[in-house]
């Protein structure tokens, strides 16, 4: 066993090579736009819009051309001539531009022609030689990464420059403070995060609270139609939407509900309810009957039962409602655009009226979406195994 | 139907389910049963519900009387003029359009991810290539509607900073404009729809896969059975209930898309499909009497899986 791999094993990993080799393309085929857009968000907005996203971890624009012009004699970091010390802003500084850069390479020095025996470089090349001159030299250095789009979508900063920028110069645009304020501004996705916290969480309590109540019910109790009210139930899991915002939202109207967090608590609750009962009921059912046999015996009420015996063992099955409700109702689009829309927006609302109205550019719209996922992303990830178990168990709620 | 006998312990009285049920029965008349009986009716009244729909009808053109919301929500993106123009006319319109979701997405969905579910399942990361494939589930439509937006962005002559176009452009081919180009347009976004969809299809039908009995297939590879043959003869049979399960919930799911299209072309470019039609004729248009009668015509495409999802309750009631 020790040293040499058998033969066998030998054979089974180069048999297992085609299998490899598919799992690996469809899951890098399944990550690479998600890596994108996260790429992206880091990125200057100059960047952004000039070079792809995948070019991020390539050498900067007129590095090759330096190296095929100017390195020769400046050498590699452009030090090597102590009299033209490429890295000196004072000197680059005359070369700003191509036109400039092309004039100078003309002329002789010391008698001899400045390029010597290498040809004169294009002038797209001693553009972007320049360009690579100002970033060694320090003088403008734009970094590879920031996190000023983050910055600016949280605050809503919609202006030319950054949010940071115009803060430190002093002429901010109107509605911004430059203080903790501005992480509450309407326009921002830091106000949207808080409301769609203030919509999700009660939204997803609500329907798990009454789904436990009604799921004990229909496992535990008997009553006239139990089997026929849960049949209907599992119809309703699949009603449409759609079907009810119309007759919902002229009810809201007359009850002056529309616009306000409690009218979309209590549509989610309605929404969510037909599969978080199902769910909690099959869960409960699945419980030892002796358990309730002997609580009973013992002379616990119903009530008992409920609170110190179901609640405690539903556990499991509200830890996976609990996710699938989060993360339903903070990924909805629909409810909160005809609920909520402008006056109380949700980050999934801002981003699509982003994505809509032209206007937001890249840098803004990607730091923005990546906000609103990472908090599903963070719950996902860390509660993975709840919610396969949630699925696994109802599979219907779409 | 057999009558199932009451255990003796559920006895509680006559009053306490009622009153374990209340809340959750409250509001699900409220906001689910009511709003559906409401909606049947104001599809057949006019724009603001204030008449009947066949007070709408204009003259000389084909009324359907109190109907006439349907005929609007039927035919308006259909043109009758030759047995050929209605059939192109029909794979634009939104029905058109949701047949096409309905055939690719389930497709896709169930194809990769019963693939990826068997292929996963024979190397050693595979709780990390589930989980990345699952992802996608915990985004929003909308989030996932900015990653493949840009994706498929459709830069300048010089520039592409869309990956797609990228490689095309790379490959010395012509960039594609993904998004505003019927026909190819709605095959873009059923993609964006399987990049979701198919983590959810996967999980299921690789927790069926875990379940078939390591006997069978050991019996199977001891006869001689190729894996090929193992999986479409002795896997596939018996995970045919799930996968069935599967394409109905994505038929209904599909049914009921809407985000995607809204966010990422707002059903124009020949895109439309029900759902966001729907939305537009009620929230943009403010036609509440059309509106309705499109989710009317979406709840009786979808009654079909009610009754499939009542009949699989029943008889695993009958199982239990």
């Amino acid at each position: 066993m020790n040293g040499l791999p058998s033969r066998d094993r030998i054979n089974a990993f180069f048999g297992k090579i085609p299998t490899h080799f598919a799992v690996i393309s469809l899951v890098l085929i399944w990550i690479i736009p998600t890596v994108g857009l996260l790429v992206t968000s880091f990125r200057p907005v100059q960047e952004v819009n000039r070079t792809g996203w995948w070019t991020v971890f390539s050498p900067p624009r007129g590095a090759e051309d330096y190296d095929q012009f100017c390195a020769s004699c400046h050498g590699a970091d452009g030090k090597e001539i102590p009299t033209a010390d490429l890295t000196d802003p004072g000197l680059v500084e005359q070369f700003p531009r191509s036109l400039q850069m092309l004039a100078m390479l003309r002329q002789d020095i010391d008698g001899k022609p400045h390029m010597g025996d290498i040809p004169l470089p294009s002038a797209q090349q001693a553009a972007d030689i320049s360009s690579y001159l100002q970033r060694i030299s320090g003088i403008e250095a734009p970094p590879r990464f920031t996190i000023n789009n983050y910055v600016d979508a949280l605050v809503g900063y919609r202006g030319t420059n950054t949010y940071l920028k115009d803060c430190a110069s002093g002429n901010q645009p109107v509605d911004i403070n430059c203080n903790i304020s501005d992480l509450l501004n309407p326009r921002g996705m830091g106000r949207a995060f808080v409301n769609s916290l203030i919509v999700t969480v009660p939204a997803s309590i609500l329907p798990i609270l009454f789904a436990a109540f009604a799921g004990y019910a229909f496992a535990w109790l008997d009553f006239k139609g139990r089997y026929w009210l849960f049949a209907i139930l599992v119809g309703l899991q699949v009603v449409p939407l759609q079907m009810t915002l119309v007759p919902i939202s002229r009810l809201y109207a007359q009850m002056g509900l529309n616009g306000t967090f409690l009218g979309v608590w209590l549509f989610h609750t309605g929404f969510g309810l037909p599969y978080a009962i199902y769910l909690m009921r099959n869960f409960l059912g699945s419980l030892p009957r002796d358990l309730f046999e002997s609580a009973y015996l013992d002379g616990a009420s119903h009530w008992t039962a409920f609170y110190k015996l179901v609640i405690p063992l539903a556990m499991p099955a509200i830890a996976s409602l609990g996710i699938f409700q989060f993360l339903w109702v903070w990924n909805d689009l629909l409810v909160a655009l005809v609920f909520l829309g402008g006056t109380r927006p949700v980050m999934t609302y801002q981003i699509s009226n982003m994505v809509t109205s032209l206007g937001a550019g890249w840098q803004l719209l990607t730091a923005s979406a990546f906000l609103s996922m990472l908090l599903p992303m963070v719950v996902f990830f860390s509660l993975q195994r709840y919610f396969v178990r949630g699925m696994l168990a109802g599979a219907v709620k779409g | 139907m057999a009558k199932r006998t009451v255990p003796q312990i559920m006895r509680q009285g006559r009053l306490a389910p009622w009153l374990y049920l209340a809340p959750a029965l409250v509001v699900m008349t409220f906001f689910i049963v009511y709003p559906m009986v409401n909606t049947i009716y104001l599809s057949f009244l006019n724009k603001n519900g204030t008449a009947p729909a066949s007070a709408t009808c204009v003259e000389s053109r084909p009324c359907w009387g109190i109907f006439e919301n349907y005929h609007y929500a039927l035919t308006a993106e259909l043109n009758f003029d030759s047995v050929r123009t209605a059939w192109n006319s029909f794979w634009v319109s939104s029905y058109g359009n949701n047949v096409k979701w309905i055939i690719l997405m389930v497709t896709g969905t169930v194809v990769i991810g019963l693939a990826f579910a068997v292929l996963a399942d024979r190397v050693k990361y595979e709780a990390l290539a589930k989980s990345i494939i699952f992802m996608p589930m915990a985004i929003s439509f909308v989030g996932a509607g900015v990653i493949w937006k840009f994706v498929y962005d459709y830069g300048t002559q010089n520039v592409q900073i869309g990956l797609l176009n990228a490689i095309i452009t790379a490959l010395g081919g012509k960039p594609v404009a993904w998004l505003s180009t019927p026909q190819i347009n709605t095959i873009a976004l059923i993609v964006v729809g399987v990049w979701m969809w198919t983590g959810f299809s996967m999980t299921i039908l690789s927790a069926a896969l875990k379940a078939v009995p390591t006997e069978i297939i050991e019996a199977a590879r001891v006869d001689g059975a190729s894996e090929w043959k193992v999986f479409a003869s002795i896997m596939v049979p018996i995970i045919l209930p799930t996968i069935t399960v599967v394409v109905t919930t994505m038929v209904i799911n599909v049914l009921k898309l809407f985000d995607i299209v809204y966010v990422m072309t707002g059903g124009n470019f020949g895109t439309e499909v029900i759902a966001n039609r729907m939305y537009t004729e009620m929230y943009k248009n403010f036609n509440v009497g059309r509106g309705t009668a499109v989710a009317v015509v979406l709840i009786i495409a979808i009654i079909p899986f009610i009754y499939f999802n009542i009949q699989r309750f029943l008889e695993q009631e009958e199982i239990r």
